[in-house]
């Protein structure tokens, strides 16, 4: 199975999805700039943190229209799995393939910390190996991800079950003190209504070796290649 | 032409940013200021020979690129003044 990372200019957490993906779970990855018009033949591709376009306008606004997100859309709308992270989510609200947008952080600076999140939803390509309610610690480092949307569309992806991280405490308790940013219903993670595209705002890419503070992470790698060697896909939870 | 957009976040979006600033004036004794909305200012030069073309252009691109509409709402006004090449 092969991974494909997509960099944008401005894209700074690539490298560490691709080390993660490529050298501690052993997988192919290959690195797909933004100009290109095709995914390289990937099972699952990443959009990965950073800041593309140096978030000029919004963030997430301008990578939006890269040549890239031609393939990308049409690989999601045939249920191939995308993650995004930090960045990549900001990307995927604004090109529309997840609901809501971001906002600055309530605390109006850049949080770089770690935090915890709750795993919500079990069904998707990128946490069907979790445990139901698992808590992993992982950092963040963003300026805005402060995630909002109208009452309905937070009704809507409830009743659905697209959220499918959410900010707790190191006892995976849902309080507003582990909200980090101000987040409508402490979501720090999301799915589309098939379940194949997810996103987060906390990095697992950077939380998947021990020398770096936390392997929280791994449980999100290790759920793709569960899902995509038809091993652990879809369990429902 | 002139275009100028105006880019502010939904009324009923909260604004950390005008938040923060609207406290900063208080804490500086500006008591009669009760709220502070922070937005985003743009000025497009359009290659449109009539007001009604600028506007639609604009609208366009301020639809398109310069504002999310899922947290954002834009308004837009024409400089009529360089068409009629009097006003300053």
């Amino acid at each position: 199975m092969k991974f494909a990372i997509v960099v944008f200019p401005g894209s700074n957490c690539d490298h560490d999805a691709y080390h993660a993906a490529k050298h501690v779970l052993g997988a192919d990855a290959e690195f797909v700039w933004h100009k290109e018009t095709d995914l390289k033949g990937a099972d699952v591709v990443i959009l990965p943190g950073g800041f593309s376009y140096g978030d000029y306008l919004r963030t997430g606004a301008i990578a939006r229209f890269s040549p890239v997100m031609v393939p990308l859309l049409a690989f999601a709308k045939t249920g191939g799995p995308v993650l995004g992270i930090c960045n990549g989510f900001q990307v995927l609200l604004e090109v529309g393939l997840l609901p809501g947008g971001m906002l600055r952080n309530r605390s109006v600076k850049f949080q770089c910390e770690h935090v915890y999140v709750r795993v919500e939803a079990l069904d998707t390509p990128f946490t069907c190996v979790a445990a139901s309610g698992q808590v992993l610690r992982m950092p963040i480092a963003h300026g805005e991800g402060n995630y909002f949307a109208p009452p309905d569309v937070i009704e809507t992806l409830e009743a659905n079950r697209q959220v499918v991280f959410r900010y707790c405490d190191a006892r995976g308790a849902v309080v507003d003190a582990a909200n980090p940013n101000g987040s409508t219903s402490s979501i720090a993670g999301l799915c589309n209504e098939q379940r194949n595209v997810v996103a987060l705002m906390p990095h697992p890419e950077r939380a998947c070796e021990l020398a770096v503070g936390s392997v929280d992470g791994l449980v999100v790698f290790e759920s793709t290649v569960a899902a995509l060697t038809g091993d652990g896909m879809l369990r429902t939870g | 032409m002139t275009v100028r957009v105006f880019v502010t976040l939904k009324p009923s979006v909260f604004d950390p940013q005008g938040r923060t600033i609207a406290d900063a004036l208080h804490a500086m004794g500006y008591d009669g200021v009760r709220d502070v909305r922070q937005g985003k200012y743009f000025e497009l030069d359009l290659d449109a020979d009539t007001v009604d073309v600028a506007k639609k252009l604009a609208d366009e691109v301020a639809d398109k690129l310069l504002a999310n509409p899922v947290i954002e709402s834009y308004r837009i006004e024409v400089d009529e003044g360089e068409k009629l090449g009097s006003r300053s």
